[in-house]
C-alpha cells in the first residue's frame, strides 16, 4: 500500500549550525547590556519524561559549571508544587519570592533571583509551592525570559518536572537546546523518545518552523561494571536506539547523595568522578570536543575483585 | 567480575532490553510521525485478521518508510507456525 503524506522525520540532534536567537519581543526596548554588544542568550531545558532520573542534579551542576567559566547563568525550577532545586543548590532558606510571584507581578525579577554565594555569575529562580496548575503560563514564562535576555544572561537553564504535562511542556517550550537525561533502563529510554517527539513538535521552534531545538542525551547513573557484565545497556546501545548524540555520561555514585545532603551541587566536589563527568559535559556544551570518560570499570585490587559486588 | 558475583550471577539482560526498545521505539515513532489514523488502522487490521487466523497483536507490524517523493506504508503479519 502506498500513501502520499507529508510526514516529518525524527530529527537527529546537534547537526545544525548554531541557531541565532531572534531579538526578544518584549514590550519596549530591551536594555542593552553594559558592553553594548548584543549578546545571545541560550535557553536550555533539562528534561526526561520519567521522574527521578537526575534532571535537578544535572541542572544544578551544569549551571554551576557554566557559571564557573564566567557565563552569566540563571537556573529555573519549573517543578511547580514540588520545589527542589533550591535544596540541591543549598539556598532553600533564602527563597523569598518564586517564579510564579514574578509572573504574577508580586515582585520584580531582581527580587526573586537568588544570587549564588559561591559563584559570582550564578542565579537561581525557585519554583512556586502553589497547587494551582495554571499559575505558570507561556506568556508569563516568555516575559521572564525576555527580561533575563535583556539583562545579559548567557544561559537560562530550565529544570523540567517529570511527565509530559503542562510544567514539562512549558519548560521545553522556548528552548534552543534540550538535554534529555536518561538512565540506561527500559522505561527511561522509552520516555526519552517521547520527549524527543515533543521537542520536535510542541516547542515554539517547531511551531514557528524555525531551526530545530538542538537535542542531546545525558546518561546518568551509569554503572560500567554492570554494562561490562551485560546487565545494563551501554552508552552505544542507548545512543543507537534514540539516534541522538551523547553530551555526557555520569557514573552512578554515592557522591550525588552526599552533595544533595550538603546542598552543594556535585560538580563542586572536584575529587568526584561525577564532578569530572559533569565538567566534561559543560565543556561539550561550550563546543569543545572532549572524549567520554568513566565508561570503564575502575581498576581494582585483587581483594576488591574477589569480594566486591 | 568477582568470584562471589560469579556464583550469584545476574543474568545478562541488557541485550534483551535493547532489542525490546528498538522495536517499541520504532513503532511509537511510526505512530507519532505518521498520519493520525495509523494506530486505529493497526487496531482494525488486527480485528479483521483475527477473524481468520489467531494472531497476537505483536505479530502485526505497521511501518511507514520514507522513499523519494512518497511514503510507503508497510504491513507485515507474522502468521503462527503450523503445529
Ligand atoms: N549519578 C548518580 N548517582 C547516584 N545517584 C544519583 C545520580 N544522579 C542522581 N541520583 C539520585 O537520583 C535521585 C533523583 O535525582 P534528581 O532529583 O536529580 O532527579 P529528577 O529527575 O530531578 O527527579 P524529578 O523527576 O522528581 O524532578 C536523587 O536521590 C539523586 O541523589
Ligand atoms: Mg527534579
Amino acid at each position: 500500500m502506498t500513501l502520499e503524506t507529508e510526514s516529518t522525520v525524527q530529527p537527529l540532534a546537534g547537526q545544525e549550525e548554531n541557531a541565532v536567537r531572534p531579538a526578544p519581543q518584549s514590550v519596549g526596548n530591551p536594555t542593552p547590556s553594559i558592553t553594548g554588544a548584543s549578546k545571545l542568550t541560550e535557553i536550555i531545558v533539562v528534561t526526561s519524561g520519567k521522574g527521578g532520573v537526575g534532571k535537578t542534579t544535572t541542572s544544578a551542576s551544569l549551571a554551576c559549571g557554566l557559571a564557573q567559566r564566567g557565563k552569566k547563568v540563571a537556573v529555573i525550577d519549573f517543578d511547580i508544587g514540588l520545589r527542589n532545586l533550591d535544596l540541591i543548590m543549598g539556598c532553600e532558606r533564602r527563597v523569598v519570592y518564586d517564579f510564579v510571584n514574578v509572573i504574577n507581578g508580586d515582585c520584580t525579577l531582581k527580587q526573586a533571583l537568588i544570587k549564588d554565594k559561591r559563584i559570582e555569575t550564578l542565579y537561581i529562580l525557585a519554583a512556586s509551592q502553589t497547587r494551582d496548575k495554571d499559575a505558570l503560563h507561556a506568556e508569563g514564562v516568555r516575559r521572564v525570559f525576555d527580561e533575563l535576555i535583556a539583562d545579559g544572561f548567557d544561559y537560562i537553564i530550565c529544570d523540567s518536572p517529570a511527565g509530559i504535562e503542562k510544567g514539562a511542556h512549558l519548560a521545553m517550550y522556548y528552548a534552543d537546546r534540550a538535554i534529555v537525561v536518561v538512565n540506561p533502563e527500559v522505561s527511561s529510554v522509552r520516555d526519552s523518545d517521547r520527549i524527543l517527539g515533543l521537542l520536535a513538535s510542541k516547542t515554539a521552534r517547531a511551531e514557528k518552523g524555525e531551526s530545530k531545538v538542538k537535542e542531546h542525551l545525558l546518561l546518568t547513573r551509569y554503572s560500567p561494571r554492570r554494562v561490562a557484565n551485560g546487565e545494563m545497556m551501554s552508552v552505544d546501545d542507548v545512543k543507537e536506539i534514540l539516534g541522538v548524540d551523547v553530551i555526557g555520561v555520569i557514573p552512578e555514585s554515592q557522591d550525588v547523595l552526599s552533595a544533595s545532603n550538603a546542598g552543594t551541587p556535585v560538580i563542586l566536589n572536584a575529587e568526584s568522578d561525577v564532578a569530572q563527568a559533569y565538567e566534561d559535559a559543560v565543556r561539550r556544551l561550550l563546543g569543545e570536543e572532549v572524549p567520554l570518560r568513566f565508561l570503564q570499570e575502575p581498576k581494582r585490587g585483587f581483594f576488591a575483585r574477589m569480594f566486591g559486588g | 567480575m568477582g568470584l562471589l558475583a560469579f556464583f550469584r550471577r545476574t543474568p545478562a539482560t541488557a541485550s534483551l532490553a535493547k532489542e525490546r526498545l528498538r522495536i517499541i521505539v520504532a513503532q511509537e515513532r511510526t505512530n507519532r510521525d505518521g498520519p493520525d489514523y495509523l494506530p486505529l488502522l493497526r487496531r482494525e487490521l488486527f480485528e479483521v485478521i483475527k477473524k481468520y487466523v489467531n494472531v497476537d497483536p505483536e505479530a502485526i507490524q505497521v511501518t511507514l518508510e520514507k522513499e523519494e517523493g512518497h511514503d510507503v506504508l508497510e504491513l507485515s503479519v507474522a502468521l503462527p507456525g503450523k503445529g
